[in-house]
């Protein structure tokens, strides 16, 4: 490297470029935050919803499926299952997730196997509102490109 | 090995290296399961095993990253280790937190292991990479601050180098930002906000201060090159990687609800942070070239300059593949994504520690480097790894673009199922899966190597008196 370009100046923009650029990272989040209860109809986020999402959690659904894109890659997308399996309407969904998750596993030999994990009637019906809650979050592009997820 | 304390570093690096073992054989295991979707099941269901597999690469990077710490920190700062003794007790509490996190996982579904770990007290379970109970979480937050305490202190005590520096404030930031693991709200998209403040903000940013400062550590010992041009470089490299990495980090708000700016920006910026990965091979490859001396540990340079080429491939050219939101948009969790994972975790993160202690552990048994016959071994473990490593990245990568053709290109109604799809994929699992096994063969090669050293310990040069 160039004698001119001394090793204060280089520590010059470490020091500078890293302070400036976080600033302005925490700016736009203080940004982004304000914006996104409308983005996800925060008013919709009830009860039932945030004991989905608890649900979601406490069984690691995220383990083998995506939500929003993010998780794993072992099963299918489930941000938009509500308009896949459930044609967006809210009693025909509730009743197909409450079919699936008491037919799992298949049991299908070679087949893929989801668990079963024996959630009682409220969890199922609290998980489909989270869901579905998600499904409606308004995204860029409106990920994902199509209904397959 | 100039400081008695620099020897804690051993029982990090072993450790390391048993969880490497586990974390590759679970690996395996998803690798079949993508085949034989009932392998195992239900004794150990897909998720159980991904868990395992990837909270034991998180781990066994920080025992590495401790180890590393424990051996350059004394001789960095010319003085010993503020206390020995808390290391050796951290490791115990760090190793059997995480051994015992780990059997939970295996022995109880994991919605048992969040009753018994009360995780409806504080919520914070079930997130990817974030698996661990909340008590295991504050478990190694406490082996954080103990470890970052030891460390400051002895750099407190010593010469504050810029090595120290950088590498004390990479691992500041990884305890900080770890404390995000704990914010887990209501809100799923802000629960993704912040979920990347760990999981991006570490490997691309604070993790890669620890990575440039091990590996200048290891050029300046190697190469023997002035330290003021080392440092020079080391403050390019880090200050390229907050510029692009902190902004960066937008690549992950595309699609997650968050506004729509972060297309820009997330695109922007992360397009730049494929440089500071090129800098770094640059800064490796001059160092060499200028070397002053010949130093006889040749696996440990290979390591190193190993290190940068596959960090550059894998986060560079990998990462740079899918980072554009245009482009995101329809790779956004495909295998294209685990493509990029696993090259980067691998060549930027695995091979450092494993670098490091290729470097260090000759040294900390009273030689410069291991024999000649046992270095060949090693050096060949560089390439079994690094190959099955492409190969694994480049099925992958074949996979994720058959996959997007057929599944997320068309149209609603004309686009494949996710799961016809993936019957299409076999043939590319296969080869992940064969790549995989060689892997772990290139794993017992390196883990051979060091039996190897030990035999020939009269072939190995004795460490110079005056260095
Ligand atoms: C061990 C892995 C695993 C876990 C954990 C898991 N699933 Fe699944 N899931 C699968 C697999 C595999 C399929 C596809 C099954 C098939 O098509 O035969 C699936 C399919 C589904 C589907 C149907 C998707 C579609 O488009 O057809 C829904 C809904 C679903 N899972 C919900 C859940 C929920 C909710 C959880 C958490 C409580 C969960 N899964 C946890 C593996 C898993
Ligand atoms: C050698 C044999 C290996 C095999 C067969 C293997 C296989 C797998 C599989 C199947 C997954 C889950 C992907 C999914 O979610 O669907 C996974 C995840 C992961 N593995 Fe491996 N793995 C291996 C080795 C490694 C190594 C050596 C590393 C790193 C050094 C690594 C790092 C990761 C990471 C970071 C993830 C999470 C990826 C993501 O979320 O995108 N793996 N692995
Ligand atoms: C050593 C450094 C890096 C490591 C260890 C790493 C690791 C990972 C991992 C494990 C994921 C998957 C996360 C998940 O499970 O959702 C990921 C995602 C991603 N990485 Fe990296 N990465 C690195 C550097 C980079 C760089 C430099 C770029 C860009 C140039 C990049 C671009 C991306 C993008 C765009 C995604 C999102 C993929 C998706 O949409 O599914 N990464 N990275
Ligand atoms: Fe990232």
């Amino acid at each position: 490297m160039s004698e001119r370009f001394t090793k204060g100046m280089a520590r010059n923009i470490y020091y500078g470029g890293g302070i400036f650029f976080f600033l302005l990272f925490l700016g736009l989040t203080f940004d982004t935050v304000t914006v996104i209860p409308e983005r996800e109809n925060r008013e919709n986020l009830t009860e039932q919803v945030a004991h989905g999402k608890e649900i979601w959690e406490n069984n690691n659904c995220v383990g083998c499926h995506s939500l929003l894109g993010e998780g794993a890659y072992f099963a299918p997308e489930l941000v938009n299952v509500f308009q896949r399996r459930g044609i967006e309407n809210e009693l025909a969904f509730k009743g197909y997730l409450k079919a699936w998750m008491g037919a799992m596993p298949t049991n299908v030999p070679g087949r893929r196997q989801m668990p079963q994990f024996n959630l009682t009637d409220e969890e199922v019906n609290d998980l489909a509102e989270f869901l579905m809650w998600a499904s409606k979050i308004k995204t860029a592009m409106d990920w994902p490109p199509n209904i397959e997820g | 090995m100039k400081y008695q304390s620099q020897a804690v570093a051993k029982p990090y690096f072993v450790f390391a290296m048993i969880l490497f073992v586990g974390q590759v054989v679970f690996g395996l295991i998803l690798g079949t399961q993508y085949i034989i979707g009932d392998f195992l099941f239900p004794e150990i269901p897909f998720n159980v095993a991904r868990m395992v597999h990837t909270n034991l690469l998180i781990v066994w990077l920080l025992f590495g990253f401790m180890g590393a710490a424990y051996y350059l920190v004394p001789e960095e700062s010319q003085t010993e280790l503020y206390s020995p003794k808390l290391a050796w007790i951290l490791f115990w509490v760090f190793a059997v937190a995480g051994t015992l996190t780990i059997i939970g996982y295996l022995s109880v579904p994991y919605a048992t292991l969040a009753e018994i770990t009360r995780n409806d007290l504080f919520p914070t379970m079930g997130r990817e990479f974030l698996e661990q109970p909340t008590i295991t979480k504050v478990g190694i937050v406490i082996v954080a601050l103990g470890f970052l305490f030891n460390i400051g202190m002895t750099i407190l005590r010593g010469r504050k180098t810029v090595i120290n520096l950088i590498l004390m404030t990479g691992l500041i930031g990884l305890a900080v930002f770890f404390l995000f693991s704990f914010y887990n709200p209501t809100s799923l998209v802000l629960d993704k906000y912040f979920w990347w403040w760990v999981v991006h903000l570490w490997v691309e940013g604070v993790w890669e201060l620890i990575l440039a400062s091990i590996l200048a550590f290891i050029l300046i010992k190697t190469t023997g090159v002035d330290r003021e041009v080392a440092e020079k470089w080391l403050y390019l490299i880090v200050a390229m990687a907050l510029i692009s990495g902190i902004l960066g980090t937008g690549h992950h708000y595309f699609f997650i609800g968050a506004p729509d700016y972060w297309l820009w920006i997330g695109s922007v910026f992360s397009a730049i942070e494929p440089l500071p990965f090129i800098m770094m091979v640059f800064f490796a490859v001059n160092m060499i070239k200028q070397r002053r001396r010949e130093h006889p540990n040749k696996a440990a340079m290979a390591w190193a300059l190993g290190c940068t080429i596959m960090a550059f491939l894998g986060a560079g050219v990998w990462g740079f593949l899918h980072t554009l939101a245009p482009v995101n948009y329809f790779t956004h969790a495909t295998q294209l994504t685990a493509a990029h994972g696993h090259l980067s975790f691998f060549g930027a993160y695995a091979m450092i520690v494993m670098a490091i202690m290729s470097y260090a552990w000759p040294l900390l048994n009273g030689r410069e480097s291991s024999s000649p016959q046992a270095q060949k071994v090693e050096i060949a473990s560089i390439w079994m790894m690094s190959l099955s490593m492409l190969i694994i990245t480049l099925a992958l990568t074949v996979a994720g673009i058959v996959q997007i053709y057929f599944q997320r290109m068309p149209e609603s109604g004309q686009a494949m199922g996710y799961m016809a799809t993936q019957a299409q994929l076999t043939p590319y699992y296969w080869v992940r899966l064969i790549a995989g096994c060689t892997f772990l063969l290139g794993v017992f090669m390196y883990l051979y190597s060091f039996v190897v050293a030990s035999r020939t310990k009269a072939d190995a040069p004795l460490i110079p008196v005056k260095d």
